[in-house]
C-alpha cells in the first residue's frame, strides 16, 4: 500500500514537472555588471530552468517597480536598508526555507547585520556586501596637493583640502543614504541618526563640497576614474575596483585605489528577495539556493570584485579578492564600519530636501 | 424626389465627417486626457507605505459608491506644499529659461539651414532631408551619452582647440549649463529644422524676384518677405521645441551639473527618492497647467488675428 502511495505520489511529481519541464523560467532583477553570466548557464544546465535576467542601476528604480505591483520579476536584489520599509509595504513574500537548504552555509558575521533590517532574515538572504570609500589616483592628488590626508573624511570635508584636489576633478555619489552617515559620523554624531538638527548639521557640512565638486552621480564615476578625468571618487567599493582592473586592462598610465577612510564608512548590504506577487515561487527558491552553494557565489565574488554572505565560499576564492583589504576588510576595519536603516517618510523628505541644498545651493 | 437624394448625401457626408473627427479625440481622449485624469487623482491623495504607496485607493468593487467615498479623501494639501517651497518655483522658472534660450539658439542655428534646404537644387532636397532625418536611426541616449566624449576636459573638442593653439587650459564645458544647451539644441534641430523647410519649401521665389525688381535690397527682402512668410514654421519649431525641452530629464540628467536645476529632475527626485507619488503628480499636473494654458491663449489670439485680418 505504501508503495503504491509512494509511486502514485512520484507519478503526480513526474507529470508536474514533465509539463513544467517544458517552460520553466525564473525572471531574475538583478544590478547591472553585478553577476558572471557563466553561473546563469551552470544553473539551467543543473536545474533545467531558463533564466529571464535583467538589470537595473538604481534602488530608487527597483523600488518604484516594486511598489507598483506586477513587476514579473522572481528575484530581485534591493540594497538591505532599502528593503527594510519595501518589506514594511508587503513587497516581498517569506522565504520558505526548507527550499533554501544552502542557507546552511551563510555567514553569520553577516546575517547578525542583515537582522537588523529583515528581522529573522525571513524575506531575504544576502548575495553580497560592501563598504562605501574613496577611490583615488594618488598620483594625480599628489601633482595638487603635498601630503593629502589620503585615509580620512578630511579629505573630503576640510574645504581647504578639497579645494586643492578639485583641480584634479571629483565626483561624490549622488546619494544622499550614503552622504548624510558619512557627514554624522565624520561629526561625531550617530551614523544612524533622524533627529533633524544633526541632519541639517550634517547637510551644512556637505554643502561646503559643493563649489570643488565637478558632479554628484552615482556610475559615471567608474568610467571617469578609469579614464583618469577625475582623481577622487566617494563611491562603491565594488565599483571602484572595477575602475582599478579596467584602467589596468587599458594599461593607459592611471592607477586606482580604493580607501576605506579610518574614521569608518558605510557597510552595505545587496539581498536577494522574492516578490510576493513572483510568478514562479519554485523556481526562485530553486535559483536563491543555487546562489548560496560556496563555489558559486565564490565564482561570482571572483568576478565581481565583491565580497558575499557565504563564509563557505572562501575556499573557493581566488587570492586575490580573498587577500584584498579593499574587498574583505581586516577585523580592525570591520569594527569601525556603521550601518543605516532607512529614513521615516518626513525624515526622507528633509534628507531629500537638504541633499537638493547639498546639490544646487538651492 | 431630387431633394431627398441631395439630403441622403448631406447626412452621408455629416456622418464620415464625424467619424473622422472621432478618431482624433478618441487619440487624445485615451493617450492624453485618461493619463492626465490618473495623475492628477493621484496627486489628490497621500503617501503611504505600501503597493502602490498612496491613498485613497478607488475602490471599484463598490462602484460609484466606492469612488464617491474615495472623493471624499482627496485633498489639495500637495498643491498647497508646492507653494510652501521655494525650490519648485525655481525649478518651473529655470526650466522655462533654459527651454526659451535653448529654443531661441535651435532657431538661430535651425532657419539657414532649412533656408540652405529650401534653396537647394530641386534633385538634392530629397537627399538633404534624408541628413536631417538621419540621426534618428541612433538612439538619443548614445547620441548624448556621445557628447560627454566631446565635451569633457580631455575630450575631442578641448584637444582640437589646444593642438590649433587657440586655448592653453581645456574650457570646462560638460557637467555646466552650456552642456545642456548644446544637447537640447543638437537633439531638437531637427523638430526645428522640417517645420521650417516645410513653410519655406512652399513659397513662391517670384515673390523675392518681385520685391528686388521693385529695387528691394535683398536682405530687405528676406526681413519683409521669406520671415513674414515662414512664421507658421518658425512658430511649429518652436512649439516642437520648447515643449518637451521645459520637461526635459535626459539631457540635464546626463550632460548637466550640480547646479542645472530643473522640473524634470525635481520630478524625478519626488518620484523615486522621496517615492511621494503624489507629490510628484501634483508636480506635473502644475507643468502641464504650465505649457497649455499659454499655448491655448497664443492660438486664440492667432485665430482672433486671421479672423480679423
Amino acid at each position: 500500500m505504501k508503495n503504491i502511495l509512494a509511486m502514485a505520489a512520484s507519478a503526480v511529481v513526474m507529470t508536474t514537472t514533465m509539463v513544467h519541464a517544458q517552460e520553466r523560467t525564473v525572471y531574475v532583477y538583478n544590478w547591472s555588471d553585478y553577476i558572471d553570466e557563466q553561473i546563469l548557464e551552470d544553473f539551467t544546465e543543473e536545474t533545467g530552468i531558463n533564466v529571464v535576467y535583467d538589470v537595473f542601476d538604481s534602488n530608487e528604480l527597483l523600488e518604484t517597480k516594486l511598489l507598483t505591483g506586477g513587476s514579473g520579476y522572481d528575484v530581485v536584489v534591493p540594497t538591505a536598508s532599502f528593503m527594510a520599509r519595501q518589506i514594511d509595504a508587503g513587497v516581498f513574500a517569506k522565504l520558505d526555507k526548507s527550499k533554501l537548504p544552502n542557507a546552511q552555509y551563510l555567514w553569520d558575521v553577516v546575517l547578525d547585520r542583515t537582522e537588523r533590517y529583515d528581522p529573522g532574515n525571513a524575506y531575504s538572504i544576502n548575495y553580497m556586501w560592501g563598504t562605501t570609500g574613496f577611490g583615488m589616483n594618488k598620483a594625480k592628488i599628489a601633482q595638487v596637493m603635498d601630503e593629502a590626508p589620503l585615509n580620512s573624511w578630511d579629505l573630503l570635508f576640510k574645504p581647504e583640502n578639497l579645494e586643492k584636489v578639485s583641480k584634479c576633478g571629483v565626483y561624490v555619489l549622488n546619494a544622499p543614504a550614503e552622504m548624510f552617515p558619512a557627514a554624522l559620523n565624520y561629526l561625531g554624531y550617530e551614523a544612524d541618526s533622524k533627529d533633524p538638527e544633526q541632519l541639517e548639521e550634517a547637510g551644512a557640512l556637505l554643502e561646503k563640497m559643493r563649489p570643488h565638486v565637478r558632479k554628484f552621480h552615482s556610475s559615471e564615476y567608474i568610467n571617469a576614474l578609469a579614464n583618469g578625468d577625475i582623481c577622487l571618487a566617494v563611491g562603491w567599493s565594488g565599483d571602484i575596483l572595477q575602475a582599478r582592473d579596467r584602467a589596468a586592462e587599458a594599461d593607459n598610465g592611471v592607477t586606482v585605489d580604493y580607501v576605506v577612510p579610518k574614521e569608518g564608512s558605510m557597510m552595505w548590504f545587496d539581498q536577494m528577495a522574492i516578490p510576493a506577487d513572483a510568478p514562479h515561487m519554485d523556481e526562485a527558491h530553486a535559483f536563491l539556493n543555487y546562489i548560496m552553494k560556496p563555489e558559486v557565489m565564490a565564482k561570482a565574488s571572483n568576478y565581481i570584485y565583491y565580497a558575499n554572505g557565504v563564509e563557505a565560499s572562501k575556499e573557493f576564492l581566488l587570492d586575490e579578492v580573498k587577500n584584498d583589504p579593499a574587498i574583505y576588510p581586516d577585523q580592525e576595519t570591520i569594527e569601525n564600519l556603521y550601518t543605516t536603516t532607512a529614513y521615516p517618510p518626513k525624515v526622507q523628505r528633509l534628507v531629500t530636501r537638504l541633499w537638493t541644498q547639498v546639490t544646487t545651493g538651492q | 424626389m431630387d431633394r431627398e437624394v441631395h439630403s441622403q448625401a448631406y447626412t452621408k457626408s455629416r456622418l464620415g465627417r464625424w467619424a473622422l473627427i472621432a478618431v482624433p479625440y478618441a487619440w487624445l481622449l485615451l493617450f492624453f486626457l485618461a493619463p492626465f485624469v490618473i495623475v492628477f487623482k493621484i496627486s489628490l491623495s497621500e503617501v503611504v507605505v505600501s503597493i502602490p504607496p498612496y491613498q485613497p485607493v478607488i475602490d471599484w468593487a463598490n462602484g460609484l459608491a466606492g469612488v464617491l467615498d474615495t472623493a471624499r479623501q482627496w485633498s489639495f494639501d500637495n498643491y498647497i506644499w508646492l507653494t510652501q517651497d521655494a525650490i519648485y518655483f525655481k525649478a518651473y522658472l529655470s526650466s522655462l529659461q533654459i527651454a526659451l534660450i535653448a529654443t531661441a539658439i535651435t532657431l538661430v542655428v535651425g532657419y539657414p539651414i532649412a533656408y540652405g534646404m529650401a534653396r537647394a537644387p530641386k534633385a538634392w532636397q530629397p537627399t538633404l532631408l534624408m541628413l536631417i532625418i538621419l540621426p534618428f536611426w541612433t538612439s538619443f541616449l548614445i547620441r548624448v551619452y556621445a557628447w560627454i566624449g566631446i565635451l569633457k576636459n580631455e575630450g575631442l573638442l578641448n584637444q582640437v582647440l589646444m593642438s590649433l593653439g587657440l586655448i592653453s587650459d581645456p574650457l570646462i564645458i560638460l557637467n555646466t549649463n552650456a552642456a545642456v544647451y548644446i544637447g537640447i539644441v543638437y537633439s531638437y534641430l531637427p523638430f526645428m529644422v522640417l517645420p521650417l523647410y516645410s513653410s519655406l519649401e512652399k513659397m513662391d521665389g517670384s515673390l523675392i524676384e518681385a520685391a528686388e525688381d521693385l529695387g528691394c535690397p535683398p536682405m530687405k527682402a528676406f526681413w519683409q518677405v521669406t520671415i513674414p512668410l515662414s512664421v507658421p514654421g518658425i512658430i511649429a519649431g518652436c512649439f516642437l521645441v520648447f515643449i518637451p525641452a521645459v520637461g526635459e530629464f535626459v539631457i540635464p540628467d546626463i550632460l548637466g551639473g550640480s547646479e542645472t536645476l530643473m522640473i524634470g529632475k525635481t520630478l524625478w527626485v519626488e518620484f523615486f527618492r522621496n517615492r511621494d507619488w503624489p507629490v510628484a503628480s501634483a508636480v506635473a499636473v502644475v507643468l502641464l497647467l504650465i505649457l497649455v494654458i499659454p499655448i491655448v491663449l497664443f492660438q486664440r489670439q492667432q485665430e482672433k488675428q486671421r479672423e480679423a485680418a
